[in-house]
């Protein structure tokens, strides 16, 4: 079962037999999955991202690393498309950890595409220039006569070399100078905006594929580790004895606390992550570790644990809404006039989000071989994870135990899920320590309940909020108090208000103010960080100022736009409004807005901007008397600018409007002296298959730069349900998971 | 430790292990057979489905000692170098995401066509209930099992 060779040209015989619904025969020996291309004819490299075999096989690297945003697919295709490259001939490898060579290997915020376009377009024209100028040599012809397509550079003549032809004579060129380079015209496209299947999905649907979890290293061991319930403690003594007379145990010490590893910066992700005290068990086996980590009896040092306690936390915030103040970020003209106007209607809601969970599907692990220094030879590491910076490990190595960055070889495996999860490395500083403190090569993988007690949340918080209309149905003032989450005094990632929302930079009479609660639970990035809980309080609340003016809801929002314009010319973080009105308006148009809904259904609109993406999106809900709730569809206008792959672009879409639904129906995490209340999925459910709605997906393909899909088509999605279920029902929710509001999935 | 002998994708194989260590554990520690996954060790996730005796069963939850029929893993699916109809429909669709869960979403399908050669929307949902997917690849799983279904149907007919 080995055998199977993983290969484009596989996955295209696979495609074109598929089609005519045979079983299907793989066809080559040998495999290749992320060791690098195994060929045995001659590769040569025109740049580090591109290597070309004399049989005509593409070898191009992909840089960043992948959680399922397809940016191995994606990248690559930008590079072949200016090549020239026929995309069955390509064959995609994951480029190893070397940032002198790919730059930030790192995946988050949405940023690969926005960050890469231009340089895979020179890597692929730069090979592409190498290509010609060999075929100009060796065809004696002039260059300007020459166009690279089909794998193949072409003479207007009609003569023609193929890429393998070229290669060991394209390698010999001079290296084209960037500045001089020339890109094709996008109405020639003929990979870009086309849909491609991922490069992994042959490994993946035969169970090939290699995930973090799946790494063997010769003499590895394997571990678990269990911190302290309450974060912040740490492990005095344990059952020892006991333990490492379990079947398959091998070994089981205690870690203390190290700040040496990097003290994670809950304001602002920076991958380091301080050792957390516990105990580590060490066995032969995931089982004997998991087993044995049950029948551990520790006594844990309290005395700094956080006392963290949701119910105070949501008691404290409504106190501070009620006495009002906070640090004020923006001021209307005259906005406490405009809310006591008695000609004006207002309007006042609390809003209230819930922490919630990464529980990426593959728990969090890491494999460790440290092997000490011997005189003349310095202490080196070897690290295998999934991260979405792997890079940054090497500084915790370097600071935790010193060994040299020049020193730790990381590797770089698939993600089983991110979503901002995988962009802290405390576990990989567990798996460090481990293999230090036995002196073994070890595994560390982490159970579910791990997984989700360790976790860097999604930060929970509040809004007040008040709004007017004045009687012509216009908005007259709005008032918006954020509560949410400090550490250190900083707010933690995604609390707070940016800056760049729609009401602080678009509306003309608001003001808005922020306070902040100490919080001891680690806080990280969650997909679209801030984005998906602001859109919910931001883009409902406009829904209820809408209704208080008795207006319609596409017609409110637009209005409140204001001309076409774009707030800060050329900067890609701040809102276009012209874009903006354009996917509202695609959006009510595809989802029939307007139309005469039955009873007990409606439809919900909202929008939202981040990571220079304009997002709208239409809910259709039906709601029974038990307050049983479907989902119908959703239509989803975008405009992230030209799309790279048009089929990983919809499944981005797509997943996160499942993504979206699932956690504002579902999804809690609740703290009770310290101690995360949640252990497993029977307590932190995801949403099913059977509620999965249809998902309408349409682009707007502007001229503008493209950019990055992976986050910003979630942050619309509570809101738009919410809205669809008030149009329903008349029903207002402030607050998620719409659970908790006797509200159930179905 | 004990011995036990387990029909492994049509291999009968012997590994020595505690009887309470889940099959999930022997395939992927023992035999080093990882594209059955963990995901929560209580059977919520159906990440670690395989089947036994034709029937999908989460390995998670479920005792070596306990193991009563043959074994197939996705890795075992389909035979030889052959691709299941669900495999290439995976491919078809573009499923996957992150791809951590598919192996467990396969192996559920797979056990519902062996039954059900014509599954409504309404049987995918029944036969997939205990499978997540977080990436939320849902819409495609139902697309590609509809499909793989008409790939069964085709063989079936031709012989």
């Amino acid at each position: 079962m080995n055998s199977k060779k993983i290969s484009r040209r596989n996955l295209f015989k696979v495609s074109a037999i598929a089609g005519g619904g045979l079983m299907l025969k793989l066809s080559l020996p040998a495999n290749a999955l992320e060791d690098g291309a195994t060929t045995l004819v001659k590769s040569s490299e025109l740049n580090f991202y591109v290597q070309i075999a004399s049989d005509g096989q593409i070898t191009i690297y992909a840089p960043n690393p992948e959680m399922g945003q397809g940016i191995k697919t994606t990248l690559p295709m930008i590079i072949a498309e200016e090549m020239g490259a026929n995309w069955d001939d390509v064959e995609v490898v994951l480029a190893p950890i070397d940032p002198a060579k790919f730059g930030l290997q790192g995946s988050g915020g949405s940023m690969s595409v926005t960050r890469n376009f231009d340089a895979m377009r020179r890597m692929g024209a730069s090979a592409r220039e190498m290509l010609i100028g060999a075929a100009s040599q060796l065809m004696e012809v002039e260059r300007r006569d020459l166009k690279a397509e089909s794998s193949q550079v072409i003479h207007g003549s009609g003569r023609s070399m193929t890429f393998g032809q070229l290669a060991s004579v394209a390698a010999q060129q001079p290296v084209p100078v960037p500045e001089q380079l020339s890109f094709k015209d996008p109405r020639s496209y003929s990979i870009i905006g086309t849909s491609v299947g991922s490069v992994d999905n042959l490994v993946i649907a035969t169970g090939l594929s290699k995930f973090g979890i799946d790494v063997d290293v010769p003499g590895m061991k394997f571990a678990s580790y269990t911190r302290c319930p309450r974060p912040g403690g740490k492990a005095i003594s344990f059952n020892r004895a006991e333990i490492k007379a379990l079947p398959g145990v091998v070994d089981a010490f205690i870690l203390q606390p190290d700040v040496r590893s990097g003290k994670a910066s809950m304001a602002f992700l920076e991958g380091l992550a301080e050792l957390q005290g516990g105990v580590a068990i060490v066995g032969d086996d995931t089982w004997s570790v998991f087993a044995a980590k049950a029948k551990l009896k520790v006594n844990w040092d309290e005395s700094a644990a956080s006392t963290d306690q949701w119910s105070k936390m949501v008691t404290d915030a409504r106190a501070i809404a009620a006495k009002g103040g906070g640090e004020v970020k923006l001021v209307g003209a005259s906005v406490p006039e405009a809310l006591s106007d008695s000609n004006n209607r207002t309007i006042e809601g609390f809003y209230e989000f819930p922490y919630v969970a990464h529980v990426c599907m593959e728990p969090m692990n890491c494999t460790v071989d440290f092997r000490k220094g011997t005189a003349g030879k310095p202490a080196s590491m070897e690290i295998w994870l999934g991260s979405q910076f792997p890079n940054q490990v090497k500084e915790i190595a370097e600071n935790m135990l010193g060994v040299k960055q020049e020193n730790v070889k990381v590797h770089g495996l698939r993600m089983g899920g991110g979503f901002g999860r995988r962009a802290v490395h405390d576990f990989a500083a567990e798996a460090m320590a481990i293999s230090h403190k036995s002196g073994l090569p070890v595994k560390l993988t982490w159970t579910r309940t791990d997984d989700i007690h360790n976790d860097y949340f999604r930060v929970g918080g509040f809004e007040n909020m008040k709004g007017a209309v004045n009687p012509d149905g216009k908005l007259a003032a709005w008032d918006q108090h954020y509560i949410g989450f400090a550490d250190s005094g900083k707010p933690v990632i995604g609390s707070g208000l940016r800056g760049n929302e729609l009401p602080m930079v678009a509306f003309d009479n608001a003001s808005v103010r922020q306070s902040m609660m100490p919080v001891a639970t680690a806080c990280g990035a969650w997909r679209a960080p801030g984005s998906n809980t602001n859109a919910f309080v931001e883009q409902s609340f406009i829904h209820e100022l809408a209704n208080l003016a008795e207006r319609d809801h596409v017609e409110f929002l637009t209005e409140l736009m204001g001309s076409r314009r774009w707030i800060d010319e050329g900067n890609i973080s701040a809102l276009n409004t012209g874009r903006a009105i354009d996917v509202i308006k695609l959006a009510a148009e595809k989802a029939g807005w307007g139309r005469k809904m039955p009873e007990g259904t409606g439809l919900g609109l909202a929008f939202y901007f981040c990571h220079a993406a304009h997002v709208a999106e239409v809910a259709e809900v039906s709601v029974d008397a038990d307050k049983n709730y479907r989902v119908k569809r959703v239509t989803v206008a975008v405009d992230v600018g030209p799309i790279i792959n048009m089929s990983g672009a919809i499944n981005q879409v797509q997943g996160s409007i499942v993504d979206g639904l699932s956690t504002m129906a579902l999804q809690e995490i609740t703290m009770q002296n310290g101690r995360i209340e949640q252990d497993n999925f029977h307590q932190y459910p995801v949403m099913r298959i059977a509620s999965t709605p249809e998902i309408d997906v349409h682009f707007i393909q502007s001229d503008n730069k493209p950019t990055g899909l992976g986050e910003p088509a979630l942050p619309p999605l509570a809101p738009a349900v919410t809205n669809a279920i008030f149009a329903a029902t008349g029903e207002r929710i402030r607050s998620m998971p719409l659970s908790n509001a006797g509200f159930k999935l179905v | 430790m004990s011995k036990y002998t387990l029909s492994v994708n049509g291999e009968n194989l012997e590994v020595d292990v505690v009887p309470d260590m889940p099959l999930l554990w022997v395939l992927r520690d023992k035999l080093k057979l990882t594209g059955t996954k963990f995901g929560c060790g209580i059977a919520q996730c159906g990440s670690c489905t395989v089947h036994i005796d034709g029937v999908a069963v989460r390995s998670c939850v479920l005792p070596v000692s306990a193991v009563s029929g043959p074994v197939t893993t996705i890795e075992g699916l389909a035979p030889g170098d052959d691709l299941h109809p669900l495999q290439s429909a995976w491919i078809e669709h573009d499923v996957p995401q992150c791809g951590y869960c598919q192996a467990g979403q396969i192996m559920s399908a797979a056990a519902l066509l062996s039954n059900n050669s014509q599954p409504s929307d309404d049987d995918i949902d029944q036969a997939l209930a205990g499978n997540y997917c977080r990436c939320g690849t849902y819409v495609r799983i139902r697309k590609a099992v509809h499909t793989a279904a008409s790939f069964y149907n085709a063989d079936k007919r031709n012989g």
